[in-house]
């Protein structure tokens, strides 16, 4: 039994430490930081209108979930979509994880299943195109994501990216000062012509803050990391912010927040306007900066290749 | 304790009470990645853990960026 730590809130024993609030907390006042912290995400950034009908990214892990669960307490109408990638196991657990979640709370979710649909999975893809298997996935994720949005009607796109995930991102850009990435990593990418508005509501929470949430509300998701993830550059880079957090607590939150308070402004002129230069896919009607957008040809070579089973790619990797 | 593991999936058993943090130190786990849950609760980083306690410790970082 813990005998130490009060919640800084009502001095109840807590369940939580936060260095970066240098805070203890109680269930029920964790959950109150988190919905400030989403509400105010919201507030600040202009992210959603009361009236939104939203679109949730749900990956059957903890960010997605925990986003749809948090735009729901706060009374926004929100839909679920999940994108079925083929990775094995990982793809069957996930959608599983996904759907009882929906299921449970008789929430609508929209399936896409890339091999049944589109005759391809993400590990064939990758060998397909010699893509990283997380590019093949990314690109299919926003085709399918921009597509589904707007086919439905939905006037924003949820995703569950959180500040652990911007941080690394924001981190990495920086690293090859990739500037116009730089510029349009921001928490809301306004709707344009063949994209729907783009949202990140948890972007003020960790990741360890969105785990938790889950934990306490007792949302059942999956814990194990993608197979094709393992060793990828992003996690790496979140091990770096995480020893420099834990060294330095509020490290994180600062170097992202604080590029979008005093960064982000500055580079307002490098965001590329490329309305004028995008036109429309020939085959699929989606914009692009070709004759066919990327998606297409992905689809052509991956679902033409042989199927290549998520063993033959992540064998060695753990 | 048992202590559940995950990344692989394994379990180790620790002799004696520890805290928390002092685990978490004592197996080279950052704080920021990982929770320490027992019997579906959290357990913050000064609470004591028992020697007959069940834990789960779970990290939390996803990734799969381009």
């Amino acid at each position: 039994m813990n005998v130490g730590s009060k919640c800084r809130t009502c001095r109840e024993p807590a369940i939580i430490d936060l260095p970066r609030h240098n805070a203890n907390f109680c269930a029920e006042h964790f959950l109150e930081l988190c919905r400030r912290q989403v509400v105010k995400a919201i507030e600040k950034y202009h992210l959603l209108e009361a009236d939104d009908k939203i679109l949730v990214a749900v990956s059957g892990g903890k960010d997605s979930l925990a986003v749809w669960d948090l735009l729901l307490e706060l009374g926004y109408r929100a839909d679920g979509l999940y994108v079925g990638l083929g990775i094995g196991d990982y793809s069957d657990v996930s959608g599983q994880y996904a759907k009882r979640f929906a299921e449970e709370r008789g929430l609508p979710l929209i399936t896409i299943d890339l091999r049944g649909e589109y005759g391809y999975d993400i590990p064939t893809a990758a060998r397909a195109t010699r893509r990283v298997p997380c590019s093949a996935c990314g690109l299919s994720k926003r085709h399918l994501f921009d597509k589904a949005a707007l086919d439905g009607g939905y006037t924003a796109l949820v995703t569950g990216h959180n500040l652990d995930d911007e941080a690394a991102v924001l981190l990495g850009n920086t690293m090859r000062w990739e500037v116009d990435y730089l510029a349009r990593q921001l928490p809301k990418l306004e709707a344009r012509n063949g994209f729907p508005k783009k949202v990140k509501p948890l972007v003020r929470l960790t990741e360890r803050e969105t785990a938790a949430w889950c934990v306490v509300r007792g949302i059942d998701y999956l814990v194990d990391e993608c197979p094709m993830a393992v060793g990828n550059k992003h996690l790496e880079y979140k091990g770096t912010l995480n020893a420099m957090e834990a060294a330095s607590p509020g490290s994180k939150a600062a170097f992202y927040l604080n590029f979008l308070e005093r960064m982000a402004p500055l580079l307002a002129g490098h965001r590329a306007d490329d309305q004028h230069t995008l036109r429309t896919c020939d085959s699929c009607g989606a914009p692009s900066s070709g004759e066919v957008c990327a998606f297409c040809r992905l689809v052509d070579t991956a679902s033409a290749h042989e199927r290549v089973p998520v063993e033959l790619l992540t064998r060695g990797k753990r | 304790m048992i202590v559940k593991l995950r990344n692989p999936t394994r379990e180790i058993v620790i002799d004696g009470r520890r805290r928390v943090h002092a685990l978490l130190t004592e197996l080279d786990l950052n704080r920021e990645s990982h929770l320490v849950i027992r019997n579906g609760t959290l357990v913050p980083g000064d609470g004591e853990l028992d020697a007959d306690d069940v834990i789960e410790i779970r990290p939390v970082i996803s990734g799969g960026f381009e």
